[in-house]
């Protein structure tokens, strides 16, 4: 199953590479990835923002037993992450023993190889949350 | 108005791992290649880290010191021996990243050890030119040594950027120069996964040759002695060539100690001396000057003489400082782990 | 328009586990004949199926007409249904809409997974594609990952225990042991649960659910015709329906331990019946990790938010005790189809109205409610069943 492909990903260059966000005009909410549509309130005008790369740690796994891309990496923590500016995603936590990690903890989001199409295939690169110092 | 250097920032993985690791399992004696070399321990990428995502955020961190807009860059110039691709740049990625695109023009570069000093040399060349407003260079690496090689316990990973401009500087660039011959002392060929080196031959002829002939003419252009400088920092791919070389100069250790990271860094190819710059630039005074000159195998040498200024005092905290990085939240693997991460492992199809 | 009655008149399905010799076509044929049987015809109006992803397993799509045709019934209007591990019960709402609405009188409504021909890599990623794809799955989530970080939620928040999780497990195994269609038929203990392989902490392998090859049929038909084709066994109809979805990616819900779209679904099923949750007598749900059976009785209201792990340990929800829970083994012991899972629980909940349940028969069962559903809890459709009198 092919899902790293080359038009998708740099489609994906505003959300993944400059972590851009879409603030909701009328009711505040931030949505990352932006939409068309504001989940909160239906409202169909937002302003751009850049995410701060800051949040803490809401609920996290240790991940033992993972899809094909990610097989030689376990084991890797993932994490629902609390952004500073409102917004919230789910990304890897990298640079920590996942023993060390707990929810509440501050984090900084850094740039990361996330998966490749193979040895001679395109990186997809994007953010990882590493332990705040 | 000079050119100098707006914003810099370095970035060194958290993981190490100690020579002596290497060592046992190589069956070479720890201690002679410590002592020989002067290097205690190097730094190790992990998986998801590489030539790209370090530049990245090195980049980021000199944006931050700069606090320039990233559209205003007109130039990005990533030098490493370790490109993740062979084709396709590396400066693109950081280009998007950082919001930098379109307008910019966007090289990589190779010379070895000195790829990085050459993005700095051509982005402050561009921005003298008056060609554009500000151009960043970068000089990063994860560069491989062959498994029981003398390079494999040396090879290491890390990263330095620095935007040139005309405005709100914290060094202005005095002086370059450049010593350049046709000198194979390591290389590595299309393909080949490890490079090659000549032993013995990569000292006097290669290293020492092109930073003393570099370093000769920034002090025949400029008219200065080592006495006129705060700091000096060569290439580093031990702790000893960078030490024995200043001396060969004239400068005094305690010139030489602060740009000297390689003893607990190991030797991190295009990010060398842009990265003991960064180490420079973190503790330096207004009025500081600095000497710099780097080598890349093959051969040749970049010199540069700058002079810091008093903004330095403002921005210099904005962003992690690389003697703490250096120094602190040290992560240690073993060599199983190391040789994992590095990819010297051969895995299943 | 004015909405008929909608019963269920035969039941079917295959001994489900890693079935090495039948494809996703002769499982599916041989639980719909089995229904067909059970029902006593031998023509339909109109099929349905539910299936996650014929494409994905077995490079199958089309599935409807394909399988119509499988049994001879080419030429019957058939339509694939696909809401990930909710395709079962909502290929059963499908079915009921068709006769509801009077578009059909007799409709075969069925599910099908066949999960093992590729390998179990293969097979996470293909279940994975239940989550968000760009904001989930490329960042290295899987199912167990994303269920492991919702009981991790709720261990921090209720102080819910791995034990109480393990007891789940440990219950549904026991209800296995009577059903001759169950993939594990083997008694487990709470420190087997804790001591077997971590998946995502902190689900253990048997904290969840496991893959499976299997499918399930029901037929539908008009209470008219039903009662002519009743030959004296109970009548069971579907009394209400309620179906909802949520946020698919679990970081864009505002509370991670709960699941909104199963509350959702439920109030609406129970008040189409005109009935309340302790009503009911029995009940199949979505256990596909012990965390899921936890929060989808909290969110029912079997009982108040945080005390859902109590409920395996107490043994309320065992065979014998006040509401059973998952009589069938669940999807822990009897296995998980992704497709059939949904129309599975129907077989067990008319079964159980029916008194056709052997040793793991609720005694005086008349309502039974199943729920199933997709992903982290986006998609969940509750069916509540009765007799009619």
């Amino acid at each position: 199953m092919i899902t790293v492909t080359t038009p998708r990903l740099v489609r994906e260059y505003p959300s993944r590479y400059r972590l851009e966000a879409a603030r909701c005009q009328q009711c505040g909410a931030v949505v990352f990835p932006r939409r068309l549509v504001c989940p909160g309130c239906r409202g169909r005008s937002f302003e751009t923002v850049t995410l701060r790369p800051e949040g803490t740690v809401a609920t996290f796994t240790v991940i033992h037993v993972a899809a094909p891309p990610f097989r030689h990496e376990v084991p890797y923590v993932l994490a629902v992450v609390d952004l500073a500016d409102g917004a919230r995603c789910t990304c890897q936590v990298a640079d920590v023993a996942p023993s060390e990690v707990k929810i509440g903890m501050p984090v900084r989001l850094e740039f990361r190889r996330i998966q490749e199409a193979g040895e001679p295939g395109v990186i997809a690169y994007g953010h990882k949350a590493v332990p705040a110092q | 108005m000079s050119v100098g250097i707006v914003g810099y920032g370095s970035y060194i993985p958290r993981r190490r791992i100690r020579l002596g690791d290497i060592a046992k399992v190589w069956g070479a004696d720890a201690e002679s290649y410590e002592r020989g070399l002067e290097l205690h321990e190097k730094s190790v990428p992990a998986k998801d880290e590489d030539t790209i995502t370090m530049s990245v955020t090195a980049a980021r961190r000199a944006l931050l010191r700069a606090g320039i807009d990233p559209a205003e860059i007109g130039a990005i110039y990533i030098g490493s021996e370790s490109h993740p691709y062979a084709v396709k740049p590396s400066g693109t990625v950081v280009a998007e990243a950082i919001g930098a695109v379109p307008a910019l023009h966007c090289a990589d570069l190779e010379f070895a050890c000195k790829a990085g000093s050459e993005g700095m040399f051509l982005a402050s060349a561009l921005v003298k030119a008056g060609e554009v407003r500000y151009a960043m260079g970068i000089g990063a690496d994860t560069s491989q040594g062959a498994p029981g090689d003398a390079l494999e316990y040396s090879a290491a990973a890390g990263a330095a950027a620095f935007i040139f401009g005309r405005e709100n500087l914290v060094a202005t660039l005095d002086a370059q120069s450049s010593f350049t011959t046709d000198t194979p002392d390591f290389w590595r060929r299309e393909y080949m996964r490890y490079p090659q080196h000549t032993g013995r031959f990569t000292g006097e002829p290669a290293y020492f040759k092109h930073i003393v002939g570099a370093a000769q003419m920034l002090f025949e252009k400029t008219g200065t002695k080592p006495e006129d400088f705060a700091f000096a920092v060569f290439h580093q791919p031990n702790g000893k060539f960078p030490m024995r070389v200043g001396k060969m100069l004239g400068f005094r250790t305690e010139q030489l100690k602060t740009g000297w990271l390689s003893p607990w860094l190991g030797n991190t190819y295009s990010g060398a001396s842009p990265m003991g710059l960064t180490a420079i630039l973190d503790v330096a005074k207004p009025g500081d000057r600095i000497f710099m000159v780097s080598f890349g195998s093959g051969a040749g040498s970049d010199g540069f003489i700058f002079t810091v200024t008093g903004r330095i005092d403002e921005v210099r905290d904005l962003a992690p400082l690389t003697r703490k990085q250096l120094d602190t939240n040290k992560m240690y693997v073993d060599y199983g782990t190391y040789a994992k991460l590095r990819g010297k492992i051969r895995l299943a199809e | 328009m004015t909405m008929r009655d909608v019963a269920i008149i035969g039941v079917g399905m295959n001994d489900w586990g890693e079935l090495w010799e039948d494809s996703l076509r002769g499982i599916w044929a041989e639980a719909a004949l089995a229904a067909l049987a059970d029902a006593g015809v031998d023509r339909v109006d109109a099929i349905t199926v539910g299936c996650m992803s014929g494409g994905l397993f077995v490079g199958q799509e089309h599935l409807a007409a394909l399988l119509a045709d499988e049994i001879g019934m080419a030429g019957v209007p058939a339509t694939r249904v696909e809401s990930a591990c909710a395709s079962g019960g909502l290929a059963l709402k499908a079915g009921f809409l068709e006769v509801a609405s009077g578009q059909a009188n007799v409709v075969l409504v069925t599910g099908v997974e066949k999960m093992t021909d590729v390998s179990g890599e293969d097979a996470t990623a293909a279940l994975a594609t239940a989550a968000d794809q760009e904001t989930e799955v490329f960042f290295g989530a899987t199912f167990p990952g994303l269920y492991a970080m919702m009981a991790r939620a709720h261990m921090a928040r209720y102080g819910t225990t791995p034990e109480q999780l393990a007891a789940v497990a440990v219950k549904n195994h026991r209800h296995g042991l009577a059903n001759p269609h169950a993939q594990f038929r083997r008694a487990i203990t709470v420190e087997e649960v804790l001591a077997s392989t971590m998946v995502a902490e902190p689900l253990h392998i048997l904290d969840c659910s496991p893959i499976t090859d299997g499918a399930a049929a029901v037929v539908l038909a008009d209470l008219e015709t039903a009662r002519r084709l009743a030959h004296g066994r109970p009548l069971v109809r579907i009394a209400g329906i309620g179906h909802a979805t949520d946020r698919i990616a679990l970081h864009s819900r505002p509370d991670m331990t709960t699941l909104p779209a199963t509350t959702a679904a439920t109030q609406k099923a129970l008040a189409m019946a005109g009935k309340t949750i302790t009503d009911v007598d029995v009940i199949e749900l979505h256990d596909c990790f012990t965390i899921a059976e936890i929060m989808v009785l909290e969110a029912m209201g079997v009982c108040p938010p945080g005390q859902g792990g109590t409920l395996a340990p107490s043994g309320r929800t065992a065979l014998g005790g006040d509401i059973p829970v998952n009589p069938s083994g669940g999807l822990k012991s009897k296995g998980h189809p992704v497709g059939a899972t949904g129309v599975a629980q129907a077989v067990e909940i008319v079964t159980q109205l029916r008194g056709e349940a052997g040793e793991r028969q609720v005694a005086g069962a008349r309502v039974g409610l199943t729920q199933n559903m997709g992903g982290t809890g986006a998609s969940t459709v509750v069916h509540v069943l009765e007799v009619v009198s």
